[in-house]
């Protein structure tokens, strides 16, 4: 099992460590080049690639689940669930490995970067013109040098039941 | 709420359903001092804890109770049928008083004058008391009975479950939040109830047995009792259950890498922690056990209730009440359980005047019995009423459009009972107050299939009715064989599977279709077919060419029908774990778990797939009598496929259809020749191609049929004529002097037909075929084996296959033989043995030899065509190490070279 460690950061510290920390701290990732942030108190785990088994029949945004030390974790694709394009089949993706209301889901992105600490005066409501797909999963909007961080709502997030429910069945 | 009260509550409504069927049995015996004392001193408890606790209105109910349960203790009153009302609509007030008190932690207002002074009068000995108690004794009765959990606060629902001490010493240190020894439930014993109120006991006769000699000696009991319980919190076991769950898992991974890892150090502590594993998941299985009698002790009292309702006269039996199972299940079959007995005793049951008519005795029985059998736990609830009203059915059947005349006339009865549990069929021309509450017989299966279980229908008209059911002990740990379809695997809960059947084209087992609906021909049956591929819509895989698909032959309820999956591997026990709260609406999954090697598979729901199939109600119970009709053919002597064929020769030849992987016919220009030696290009592989004697002359133009045999990635095809037929017989073989490659002859349709060894010319085509990955004894001494079947066919099929393994066999013809060779002193290193045998048994032969102090620890291996989990358990338990199906070489050599690297090992 490719358990890894959690990726180290600029500063030498790690993601564990920032378990007291401030609430604006967030774990970065990017998802077809689109920064996302998650705050970090709700990320369990960053896994590497994973087996993964598919799950017939569920919502298409369920990509199968996965063994994390003897619990099984729900696979959410992303990608699928903002509507962008599948994954480039030779690129690694990583997991972030959430907790829901006791459930454990692994987020499956592109890739994970640093943990951030982020000031709330550069955050910003979720402007009008963002997809409504994404609007739907964004918790708002934070400016950083250069581009800008989309903050990912878990909660909203996985809740795709409804919709997508009648497809399943 | 604070503890002292949540104990409080804890207590007294275990102490409340004890009076609830002591009473009743008081009722019963009236003059039986121990138990008049010990329904005093519970309701004495209760008054003086209420009083402690400042509940006023409690203690006041309680204290007149106890007044009139004082007199009659003391004699001066008669526990007749009026006194035990009263008594118990006193009780009936202290629980509704109590579930409020629950709720809202204060007493609730009002009053109770109107008892109180009932029940002062009653003790005054005024016999006014009878009359205006009959009205409100009805009333009481009826609102006890109605399915409120809330009016009736279950011990449980406040988190705790006496267990008793033995079973949670193994693991106290791992429980910290003990609470103080506390006396358990007791459980009452059967209580045989009658609705007729007793005559009034002679006073001379009421007075001989002084009440307080019988107090001590029931006093002790129940210390004694105390002293063995602790009462643990619910939580702490279900985690406990949990941990040991993941460790079991662990285990599992650990034993899946041993296995591919020869001569591991690890081999010998893997093994012990296998063993502590096992028993410390028994022991932790055995805390979450209760009683059943725990479910059925509301039942003496609803009996009693109902008799009076219905002015019939019920005797209510119950065996086996000290049968365990695991709490979870018990809850879960507390209600249908409930509704079953109620059904009984309302539909079930004629009126006193038609029993007597019927030429019965007037008071009706309702027998609840429960036992292991297997794994599982069989309740059976009978009644010997009227039977089923199979007219009435019928016309219920009708309107609801569940059947049609002309079907309803050729079905048997037995068939159209099944109705009844067919979805919204309410008898509801007979509702009462007492059934027809919204809980139909539909919900009652659906609930009891819901934790895996069956439940079976039987009656005889005039005779009377009865429902089995049968529940696996528990749901945490389940054994569930694993299948893959179009590359996934998925588990399917073994108690649903009945056997597996492999398609095959031109074979008894084809798969047939009717307008693309799959079918199978199943002894004589047509087999309904579902695709796995197709119902879990695995629809981007390339899809196995179905016709050879392996077939599940799966049961829910009496619906039996085959799923088509592309392989089948191992059974094994898995932790069920429920599926994420996104996957819930899925209904093709019953959960999910984690296999010994890590990944993650999920377990499919027969009554879903059934569902899913489009398979209603009706037809599920349609095709059962058939089934039963077919049943008794099934179960007729083993028989075995067999391909008869020629080559060489006129007399035909014959194999056993299970060791062929595939019949292929080929152009004979296209065999070549590799080093002098005939090949074939198949599959991309080059595969070598045997004939049937040196002599054989091979084609070089026309069609060549073969016989492919196939191992793992390995193939060999044995030249022949023509291919003849497939048969089923019984395979008698009549021994000849065997040339090589023959096992000897037998009459297969009526001819004398040579039946061939595979092994001779598996091995060759490849010398080592048998011997490869399979042999680890290399440069260790040969091992020495004993070999006991009474068919000669299968002894020379073995033999040679256990000496390439590096076996030195000897082989026995009986298990008296066999226990001969052992007596005499011969030493074996492993004994291999059929269970099927005339005279002594492979069982009772493993038995004998465990007796004896050398053969102890030998390990014995059964073979058997005989895979009912049944006979597993029983071959576990009379010694056997391992259990081998017939014909399965493999298993038999995996399982031997495992006991050889144990035994190296150690």
């Amino acid at each position: 099992m490719s358990n890894l460690p959690v990726p180290s950061m600029t500063d030498g510290t790690d993601v564990a460590k920032f378990g007291g920390g401030a609430a604006n701290d967030f774990v970065t990732m990017t998802v077809a080049d689109q920064l996302f942030g998650i705050p970090v108190l709700t990320v369990q785990d960053v896994l590497g690639p994973q087996r993964i088994t598919r799950i017939p029949l569920a919502p298409p945004e369920v990509a199968g689940a996965l063994n994390l030390r003897g619990r099984i974790v729900t696979a959410i694709d992303v990608r699928r669930r903002l509507g962008l394009a599948k994954r480039e089949t030779d690129k690694v993706n990583m997991n972030v490995v959430v907790d829901h209301k006791g459930e454990l889901y692994a987020l499956i992105v592109d890739n994970v970067g640093e943990v951030l600490s982020l000031q709330a005066d550069a955050y910003e409501r979720n402007p009008a013109t963002l997809d409504p797909r994404w609007r739907e999963v964004s918790g708002g909007i934070y400016r950083l040098k250069g581009k800008l961080l989309v903050v990912l709502e878990v909660a909203r997030l996985l809740d795709f039941k409804p919709k997508r429910g009648a497809e399943a069945a | 709420m604070d503890d002292l009260l949540r104990d409080f509550l804890t207590e007294t409504n275990e102490n409340l359903g004890t009076l609830d069927t002591e009473l009743v049995k008081l009722e019963q015996n009236p003059n039986d001092p121990a138990l008049v004392s010990s329904i005093f001193r519970i309701m004495h408890t209760i008054k003086g804890t209420c009083g402690f606790l400042g509940l006023p209105r409690l203690e006041k109910v309680a204290h007149a109770g106890e007044n009139v349960l004082g007199k009659i203790r003391d004699k001066e009153l008669v526990a007749d049928s009026n006194a035990v009302t009263l008594i118990l609509e006193s009780i009936d007030r202290i629980k509704s008083l109590l579930s409020v008190l629950e709720q809202t932690e204060a007493e609730p207002e009002g009053e109770d004058g109107d008892l109180i002074a009932r029940l002062n009068e009653f003790a005054a000995g005024k016999p006014a008391g009878a009359a205006p108690v009959a009205a409100p004794a009805a009333a009481v009765p009826l609102q006890a009975l109605a399915p409120t959990p809330s009016a009736e606060p279950e011990p449980d629902e406040h988190g705790f479950v006496p267990v008793p001490a033995h079973k949670t010493a193994a693991v106290a240190d791992a429980i910290a939040s003990q609470k103080a020894a506390m006396p358990a439930p007791v459980t009452p014993p059967p209580a045989p109830v009658a609705a007729a109120p007793k005559p009034p006991v002679p006073a001379a006769q009421a007075s001989k047995p002084p009440a307080a000699k019988a107090e001590s000696p029931a006093a002790a009991a129940e210390s004694a009792v105390a002293a063995s319980s602790i009462r643990v919190n619910v939580d702490v076991l279900e985690n406990l259950m949990t941990m040991v769950s993941e460790l079991v898992l662990t285990r599992n991974q650990l034993l899946q890498i041993l296995r591919s890892q020869k001569d591991s150090e690890f081999a010998a502590p893997l093994q012990r922690l296998n063993h502590v594993t096992s028993e410390l998941q028994e022991g932790v299985m055995k805390t979450r056990m209760q009683p059943i009698g725990n479910a059925w002790s509301k039942l003496p009292r609803l009996i009693r209730d109902l008799s009076h309702e219905l002015g019939k006269k019920i005797d209510l039996q119950m065996h086996g009440q000290e049968t365990e199972l695991d709490r979870q299940v018990l809850e879960l079959i507390k209600d249908p359980l409930t509704h079953l007995v109620r059904n009984c005793a309302d539909h079930g049951l004629e009126p006193p005047d038609e029993r007597k008519a019927a030429g019965k005795p007037e008071t009706g029985k309702v027998i609840l019995n429960a036992f292991h059998e297997g794994g599982h736990i069989i309740i059976e609830i009978k009644d010997d009423g009227r039977g089923l009203n199979i007219d009435k059915i019928k016309q219920k059947a009708l309107q609801n459009g569940i059947a049609t005349d002309a079907e309803l006339a050729a079905m048997p009865d037995q068939q159209v009972a099944q109705f009844i549990f067919a979805a919204g069929f309410s008898t509801a021309a007979q509702v009462t107050s007492v059934s027809g509450r919204g809980v139909g017989m539909d919900v009652v299966r659906t609930n009891i299939e819901k934790i895996g279980g069956t439940v079976e229908l039987k009656f005889q008209r005039g005779k009377g009715t009865a429902f089995v059911i049968k529940i696996p002990l528990t749901l945490a740990i389940v054994s569930a064989l694993i299948v893959e379809c179009s590359g996934e695997r998925f588990a399917i809960p073994q108690i649903s599977v009945l056997e597996l059947v492999r398609g095959q084209a031109n074979s008894d087992t084809t798969i047939e279709r009717v307008n693309d609906a799959p079918f199978l021909r199943l002894r004589n049956r047509l087999l309904p077919l579902v695709s796995l591929h197709d119902t879990l819509r695995l629809g981007e895989t390339r899809k196995q060419e179905e016709d050879k698909s392996f077939i599940v032959v799966t049961q829910v309820g009496n619906y039996t029908f085959g799923i088509m999956v592309d392989r089948v591997f191992d059974t094994e026990e898995i932790v069920v774990k429920p599926v994420a709260p996104i996957l819930r609406d899925v209904p093709m999954f019953s959960g999910n778990t984690i296999l010994g090697d890590g990944s993650v598979i999920m377990i499919l729901d027969p009554n879903g797939i059934a569902a899913g199939s489009g398979a209603s109600a009706a037809t599920m119970s349609e095709n059962q009598a058939a089934q039963a009709a077919a049943e008794g053919s099934a179960r007729e002597a083993e028989r075995i496929a067999l391909l008869v064929f020629r080559a060489g020769g006129n007399a035909p030849k014959a194999v056993p259809l299970s060791l062929i992987a595939r019949l292929e016919e080929t152009d004979a220009g296209q065999i070549e020749y590799s080093d002098g030696k005939p090949v074939l290009q198949y599959r991309g592989k080059l595969m070598p191609l045997v004939t049937i004697d040196a002599s054989y002359p091979i084609r070089s133009e026309g069609r060549q049929p073969i016989l492919v045999f196939a191992d793992r990635n390995r193939n060999m095809g044995l030249l022949v004529d023509e291919i003849v037929d497939i048969v089923e017989e019984r395979l008698a073989i009549e021994m000849n002097n065997a040339r090589p490659g023959m096992v000897g002859s037998a009459i297969i349709s009526g001819k004398a037909t040579d039946v061939i060894d595979t092994a001779h010319y598996l091995s060759q085509a490849f010398g080592d075929w048998f011997g490869k990955a399979d042999a680890p004894f290399g440069g260790v001494a040969s091992r020495s084996l004993l070999l006991v079947d009474d068919s000669p066919f299968f002894r020379n099929l073995l033999q040679p296959i256990l000496q390439v393994a590096g076996y030195d066999v000897t082989t026995a013809e009986t298990a008296a033989q066999a226990l001969g060779l052992c007596e005499a002193g011969r030493e074996f290193d492993v004994i291999v043995s059929d269970i099927e045998m005339p005279g002594m048994s492979g069982f009772d032969f493993a038995e004998a030899l465990r007796r004896s102090e050398r053969f102890r620890e030998t390990p014995i291996l059964a073979l058997s065509s005989h895979t009912h989990p049944a006979d597993i358990e029983r071959a576990r338990r009379v010694g056997f190490t391992d259990f081998i199906p017939k014909l399965d070489r493999e298993g038999l050599l995996a399982s031997l070279s495992e006991l050889g690297a144990r035994s190296a090992a150690e």
